[in-house]
């Protein structure tokens, strides 16, 4: 009896009316977002389903009838009979002038922005007719922070909305960025505390109306390479995750797959040569459950003595084992736990894999010399162009990866050139394996299901293992009899589980964003191998993906890398030919496969 | 007007008593009508027993709050809690620790004013002294803001100085997240009087007499405060009789600002029948030696000043009005749509009252001045008077 009471409870609904239209809502809701689910738009700036309301842009003003002021639907909750208007005279009063204060604490930098096309500020400007210069600006002489070559915040932008300070802080716990200064002088700054430093995931960026904190663009040099590429080889390499939700950037449905448009719009933009990042990923799962295994072997946990489980922690073996793809994990790894860095795996991040491939075997194969190769890489994170840039990455002296454009910056160099990504017929991208031409139409490369899960949260676990089974059984069918580790997935803080591979016990770990890192560097002893990805959701929520990214988009862009794992023929790194080849060729190269396959780590703290 | 005189005229109904079963003092603060004294005039019983509510609610073994008082008093010329916590300091703490009985709490802040600490620390720790009422200054910077309730709870929890939003409100989940009830000073020195049983219906009320003589372009500044007394009268008494009786009623033309130097209200002195309302303050301005632009740069000046940052209106807006009013030809409409939007928009009660004090004046006052045609070209004057009308 409890229950059925407590469930028509919970079901209650109550009805309320929104510019007279009578709607049915449940009581906990917003205005906003009643407003939201019945298609009334409500403008608003400084609102994100990933954080609590703030209620300081005061755009989303709504008048209630029976109020004395206007309030603000972000943070007003419905309640029975509430008789609601959007767009009042008193509203749009209200609403215009809030905005028309906002856009002079902004200065534009339209042109060369590269979220101008889906421009908030811009879109609201015309839709409510916005006298965008009624006010002065009064930020000319605001500073731009910048935080290694990955990410900016530009104050001359700012318009105060303290979304970057929410993602800093209270999604990511790393608390680098701080408000200084009251009133009109209040400006975000980067902590001079010695103790915090920036990791580069960018999330400050993407949770940005504006586009003040944003990435340190890079397009203006690969538009110009494009323009005028002289005697070099343009060669783009995409990430997994781009394919789900670069769509969004050209009006396509979250979690739409493009990974045929996408080839083909690189091509069209000029690049020579378009590959697939999964395949480096590929590359990355045997370099990194090879380790995994070897480590797990040194530890005895392997060989049958599972009562050899306190040698787990041995100096040699390092377990657990750590993942190390995620750049925004490694810096803060090295920042904030050096003593970790040793746990660390020491494959390189699938971008670097591939790079390093093409400009060894791909180069030799195709008689290109490697200095007149430029990859660009297009990826969902800011945090990759602080790892192009790292030394240790050096491939025959070398950098491996030779620019890193957010998926943002390549939607705008696209739009900018008038390319439209949805109207495209969709190509092949070409294979890294195998020397020549590029060619859109053949000599295809199925992307392999391991590596296209890269992109989401405990997809590199579930690849790893995958294959870390396969050479555990060595190719016996019966022990190596499974391929989803559901596990992993899904969009948790943190998963934590017992998995069986080749018949032995594996306690992993998925850290579904640095937020949630802390409990699980307290019991790493109960661990034997652990994913970590700095951006919540994994590289599908990355710093450098399309504006806006909520849990909603992130969970359809994840259930659309699921989905292609899902229907590939092939779901297994190792089964990847051509990464088997090129490590096999590698392996003849002496110090080489050591340059293009491993790295290591520095302490920063 | 009328909103005005009935901020305050809540009377309990027989209905709301709580019985005499109930919590003694709490009977007897509601039987004595007390309401609160920080300005917003909420029954006293009712912080009370929401405190009291919220605390029933939480577990059977974490049923922790607190109490603070406010004593910050950053409303420029309101000293009347001065004066109290400089006569009656051991009043004030009683008070606290009736609350603090009553709640079941093991804490008590009283936050202050930093200046008044520095003038009255020997008193206020000797009143404190062996009470679990800890003394807590305001910090410095913290401003006028630094008053307003949820700010106080940021204040104490070391974070940035700066309203919450609310819901929660305080006295569900204030400081620390627990249920918090928050009184200002005069509020804990009537319910000591409650206690005692030697209460009256009485207030506290300031009354500050700006320069009466200076002219309208020879002055140097004009807030050049001759008088300053804190008086204390029956609550029911009209502006005007307190004026009278305290021998402060002007010779000369004059109007007056209730409760405060920046947010109060401005009224003609033929608006002046009705009973106190607010902070207990009555600044006398003379009408005709006052220089209108010089007064309301002040007042829009001090709220530029103590803006936190936090919202558009109150952020952008006060420092556009600045910006229009610092101008020979100041666009008198615009000025009236950003405050009219400070007081539709603000996030807080500053941002809110920050335009009371300029849309008063010119509605109540301005109009009287027989040389306004001089003070602001004609031109001005007359949109001005349209404007604010």
């Amino acid at each position: 009896m409890f229950f059925v009471e407590l469930s028509l409870g919970m079901l209650k609904k109550i009805t309320i009316t929104i510019n007279g239209k009578k709607i049915q809502c449940s009581p906990d809701e917003t205005i906003f977002k009643v407003a939201k689910n019945n298609d009334i738009e409500i403008p608003g700036l400084c609102g994100h389903p990933d954080f609590p309301p703030k209620a300081n842009c005061r755009v989303c003003v709504v008048e209630i009838k029976g109020y004395n002021k206007l309030v603000t639907s972000c943070s007003e909750k419905a309640t029975d009979g509430m008789v609601i208007s959007t767009i009042s005279e008193r509203v749009k009063k209200a609403r215009n002038l809030n905005l028309e204060l906002i856009f002079a604490e902004h200065i534009e930098k339209c042109p060369t922005c590269a979220i101008n096309f889906s421009c908030r500020l811009l879109y609201y400007a015309e839709k409510y007719k916005i006298e965008v210069r009624r006010f002065g600006e009064r930020k000319t002489e605001r500073k731009t922070y910048k935080f290694a070559n990955a990410v900016e915040i530009d104050g001359s932008q700012c318009i105060d909305c303290r979304n970057c300070v929410d993602a800093c802080s209270m999604l990511q716990k790393i608390n680098y960025l701080e408000i200084k200064g009251k009133g009109i002088n209040q400006e975000i700054t980067p902590s001079k505390d010695l103790e915090v430093d920036c990791i580069y995931c960018g999330q400050c960026a993407l949770h940005c109306p504006v586009n003040s904190a944003a990435e340190q663009s890079e397009w203006q040099e690969v538009e110009k390479l494009l323009q005028n590429p002289g005697d070099k080889k343009l060669v783009a390499m995409f990430a997994p995750s781009i394919r789900v939700s670069i769509g969004e950037e050209f009006g396509l449905p979250y979690g739409k797959v493009v990974t045929g448009q996408l080839a083909a719009a690189l091509r069209k933009l000029g690049f020579n040569y378009v590959f697939d990042v999964i395949f480096g990923a590929d590359i990355t799962t045997v370099v990194e459950a090879s380790e995994l295994v070897t480590k797990l072997k040194a530890a005895k946990q392997i060989t049958g003595d599972q009562s050899a489980i306190g040698n787990r922690q041995s100096a040699i073996s390092h377990l657990p084992m750590i993942t190390s793809c995620c750049p925004g994990w490694v810096k803060y790894a090295e920042f904030y736990h050096p003593e970790l860095l040793p746990n660390l795996t020491s494959a390189r991040s699938p971008h670097v894999h591939l790079a390093g491939a093409i400009k060894t075997y791909w180069a030799e194969k195709s008689g290109i010399d490697p200095k007149n190769i430029i990859t660009v890489s297009i990826m969902p994170c800011t945090a990759k162009k602080f790892e192009a840039i790292r030394k240790e990455l050096a491939v025959n002296g070398a950098r491996p990866v030779d620019h890193v454009l957010t998926t943002r910056e390549f939607a705008f160099l696209l739009k900018r050139n008038k390319i439209s990504l949805g109207k495209l017929k969709p190509e092949n991208s070409d294979n890294p394996a195998r020397a020549g031409k590029s060619d859109p139409n053949s000599g295809a490369i199925q992307p392999n299901g391991a590596g296209s899960i890269y992109g989401a949260s405990g997809g590199v676990m579930e690849s790893a293992l995958r294959t870390a089974a396969a050479l555990i059984c060595k190719g016996d069918k019966i022990c190596d009899n499974r391929i989803d580790f559901k596990e992993a997935r899904g969009m948790e803080g943190v998963k934590e589980a017992d998995v069986t591979i080749g018949g032995h016990k594996l306690r992993i770990a998925v850290v579904n964003g640095i937020g949630h890192i802390s409990p699980i560097i307290k019991k790493l002893a109960d661990y034997d191998y652990i994913e970590v990805m700095a951006c919540p959701g994994g590289c599908i929520g990355g710093g450098g993906q399309p504006i806006p990214t909520t849990p909603e988009i992130r969970r359809l862009r994840a259930e659309a890398l699921y989905k292609i794992d899902k229907n590939a023929p092939l779901r297994k790194a190792h089964e990847n030919k051509g990464v088997m080849e090129i490590l096999k060729w590698l392996k003849t190269k002496g110090k080489l496969e050591s340059q293009v396959l491993h790295t290591k780590y520095i302490k920063r703290g | 007007m009328a909103r005005l005189s009935n901020l305050c005229d809540f009377v309990p109904s027989d209905r709301d008593l709580p019985s005499m079963a109930d919590n003694n003092i709490l009977y007897k603060i509601k039987k004595a009508g007390l309401i609160g004294r920080g300005g917003a005039c909420f029954p006293v019983w009712k912080k009370w027993t929401a405190v009291k509510n919220a605390i029933d609610e939480r577990p059977e073994n974490d049923r922790k709050s607190c109490v603070i008082c406010n004593a910050s008093e950053g409303e420029p010329d309101v000293k009347k809690d001065f004066y109290i916590l400089k006569n009656h300091p051991e009043k004030v703490i009683a008070g606290m620790l009736l609350a603090l009985a009553y709640l079941g709490a093991k804490r008590g802040y009283l936050y202050i004013n930093a200046n008044y600490y520095r003038i009255l620390r020997a008193k206020l720790e000797k009143a404190a002294d062996g009470t679990p009422v800890e003394i807590l200054v305001k910090p410095s910077g913290a401003g006028y803001i630094g008053g307003e309730e949820t700010s106080i709870l940021n204040a104490i929890e070391g974070k940035r100085i700066e309203p919450r939003l609310k819901p929660p409100f305080p006295f569900k989940a204030g400081l620390f997240g627990l249920p918090t009830l928050l009184n200002n000073v005069e509020t804990f020195y009537n319910v000591a009087l409650v206690e005692e049983g030697s209460y009256r219906p009485d207030r506290f009320v300031t009354i500050i007499e700006q320069s009466p003589k200076p002219t309208f372009k020879a002055f140097a500044r004009l807030r050049k405060i001759t008088k300053r007394e804190v008086f204390l009268f029956p609550e029911d008494w009209t502006m005007e009789k307190i004026l009278k009786k305290s021998g402060r009623l002007p010779s000369y033309k004059f109007f007056v600002q209730l409760g405060g130097g920046a947010s109060g209200m401005v009224l003609n002195s033929s608006q002046l029948k009705n009973p106190l309302a607010g902070s207990g303050s009555i600044t006398i301005y003379n009408l005709e030696n006052h220089d209108p632009m010089e007064l309301i740069r002040q007042w829009i000046g001090f709220f530029y000043g103590e803006s936190c940052g936090k919202c558009v209106p109150c952020r952008e807006g006060t420092f556009r009005v600045k910006e229009q009013l610092e101008k020979n030809d100041v666009n008198w409409p615009l000025v009236k749509e950003l405050l009219n939007n400070l007081a539709e928009t603000s996030f807080c009660g500053l941002g809110c009252s920050a335009p009371i004090a300029i849309t008063s004046y010119f509605k109540n006052v301005f109009p009287l001045i027989s040389d306004k045609n001089n003070v602001l070209a004609s031109s001005q004057s007359k949109t001005v008077c349209e404007c604010f009308s």
